[in-house]
């Protein structure tokens, strides 16, 4: 059975029915599902959520589906790492990874709403689906779609990433490139949907979409064996995913499904895309929009739509939020890498970098739990690694030569340690 | 100067159904005052405060977000084209 009561507005309140809707007719406020959790109760439990398929939908009676899920059958359920290499690098306890750079089946964390949203769309009766994009939401509506039997319409800034463009077009979707920035595809894909009257993910399906990014928060709970990490550390683009983790958490407190332990949230933009953060950092509950000048560009959204909760959320959890420069996301990537042999997109290597930053501030402890949520994957954007590691040496088929490379490491190895010896 | 205001599907109810305006106004300000003096519903909505946009409605002019030139204060010319767009996630 559904549990879905209505639409409610997120500002005044105002309830509609469940069908496609942008926004609040009242105040323009975002609508967002709402759920009649007195009935879940008993009912939606530890118990009831483990008999449930490993996917996304294990979490479906907290979910706005109607019928049998259809799409996104094996979305979700991604790993939670216990980093301990990256704790110790980093002198903290209790470190975790939550990796969507495994999603299936476009490693991003947009499988798990798009999987939600084109449910909606086939219940809704839609045959043609879109988005606006910065690459990993594209490659998931395309794949998607492919699945479901839909026609996908993409449309994504010019000039993306070769990985995010073939990744997308590999699945046969009209693609449209869009000379601007997200900031102005998206505006865009809002005059689309207003005259077409196509299912745009993330225009009139929203509050559906939305709603997936849940299952991020609930999978994290229940990996940790239903607890929640006292902090969690979040890449905030047009603000979704941050606001929609924590409903998850509340959701299960409310429920009785984990223990309020207060948990904290934390917000990670790159430096050249931060207006939530600087919000965050100046006390302001409004941001100022900027132009995107970031080589995390799945995360450069200038003018993020739920920038003002993410700001809200931040406040009221008690967490704070950190920025990071282009070398240092670059060095974040590699560190994941070295540390955890997990490969993350500049999104990634974002979040990383401002939780380090955060606990070196002091902001998180080290003696607590932290979760840092990574949402892409690193193969889709290698252009941004060029450069960054010697060349490999290249040898003819012959073992004498091979030698000749581990003779040089070894004496390498052996200059270093008497130089520490020193 | 004259210039045209496009009015998103969520806000047509409250200008006749119409999806552009034509006003006349000098600045963001004027034009938009001129459009709420003539639909006062309107108004109502794309308002806060007596100086603040709703936050969750943007304002473009010729493609441009307000915030980004001199907000209300953005002059405008003839033949400008003012769009009123609600805030959209994604990503």
């Amino acid at each position: 059975m559904s549990y879905v009561s209505c639409l409610r507005c997120k500002e005044c309140g105002a309830e509609y029915p469940i069908e496609p809707r942008t926004v609040c007719d009242h105040d323009f406020g975002p609508v967002e599902v709402a759920y009649d959790y007195e009935a879940m109760r008993g009912k939606v439990t530890r118990q009831s959520i483990e008999a449930g398929p490993r996917s996304i939908w294990r979490y479906r009676d907290l979910l706005p589906v109607a019928s049998e899920p259809r799409v996104g059958l094996n979305s979700g359920y991604t790993p939670l790492i216990k980093a301990d290499n990256l704790a110790a690098e980093l002198g903290v306890r209790e470190l975790y990874i939550k990796d969507d750079s495994t999603n299936y089946p476009t490693f991003s964390y947009k499988d798990r709403v798009v999987a939600v949203a084109l449910m909606k769309a086939i219940e809704f009766g839609f045959d043609t689906v879109g988005c606006a994009s910065t690459g990993n939401l594209a490659h998931s509506v395309a794949a998607h779609a492919a699945k479901a039997g839909l026609t996908a319409f993409v449309m994504i800034p010019h000039d993306l990433e070769e990985g995010k463009i073939i990744g997308s077009q590999v699945f046969s979707p009209r693609m449209v490139k869009i000379r601007g920035n997200y900031d102005d595809v998206n505006r865009l894909c809002s005059q689309i949907a207003d005259k077409y009257g196509w299912a745009i993910v993330n225009v009139n399906l929203r509050p559906y979409y939305t709603e997936g990014a849940k299952t991020h928060g609930f999978e994290i709970a229940e990996q940790l064996g239903w607890k929640l990490p006292q902090h969690t550390v979040v890449p905030v683009a047009g603000g979704t995913i941050l606001p929609k983790i924590w409903k998850a958490y509340q959701e299960f407190i409310t429920l009785g499904i984990v223990e309020d332990n207060k948990p904290k949230m934390y917000a990670a933009q790159a430096a050249g895309c931060n207006p939530v953060v600087t919000a965050i950092e100046e006390n302001s509950d409004l941001f100022r929009p900027q132009k995107p000048q970031t080589i995390a560009k799945s995360i450069a959204i200038g003018n993020p739509a739920d920038g003002y909760y993410v700001i809200k959320v931040v406040r009221e959890s008690g967490g704070y939020g950190a920025s990071a420069t282009d070398s240092e996301i670059i060095d974040a990537i590699k560190l994941l890498a070295r540390t955890e042999g997990i490969f993350t997109e500049p999104a990634g290597g974002t979040t990383l970098a401002a939780a380090i930053k955060l606990i070196q501030q002091g902001r998180i402890p080290r003696d607590e739990s932290i979760c840092v949520c990574i949402t892409g994957n690193g193969l889709k954007t290698i252009e941004v690694m060029h450069g960054q590691f010697a060349a490999a040496p290249v040898i003819n088929a012959k073992l004498s030569e091979f030698d000749v490379i581990v003779d040089e490491i070894k004496e390498k190895a052996a200059a270093a340690t008497a130089t520490a010896g020193v | 100067m004259e210039v045209t205001i496009s009015i998103p599907t969520a806000l047509r109810p409250q200008v006749d159904n119409k999806d552009t305006v034509k006003v006349t106004g000098s600045s963001v300000r004027e034009a938009l005052g001129a459009l709420t003096a003539q639909y006062p519903e309107l108004g109502k909505r794309l308002y806060a405060g007596e100086n603040e946009l709703n936050r969750f409605i943007n304002v473009y002019v010729n493609d441009e977000d307000i915030r980004f030139m001199d907000n209300l204060d953005t002059a405008l010319k003839e033949g400008d084209e003012v769009s009123i767009i609600p805030a959209i996630a994604g990503g």
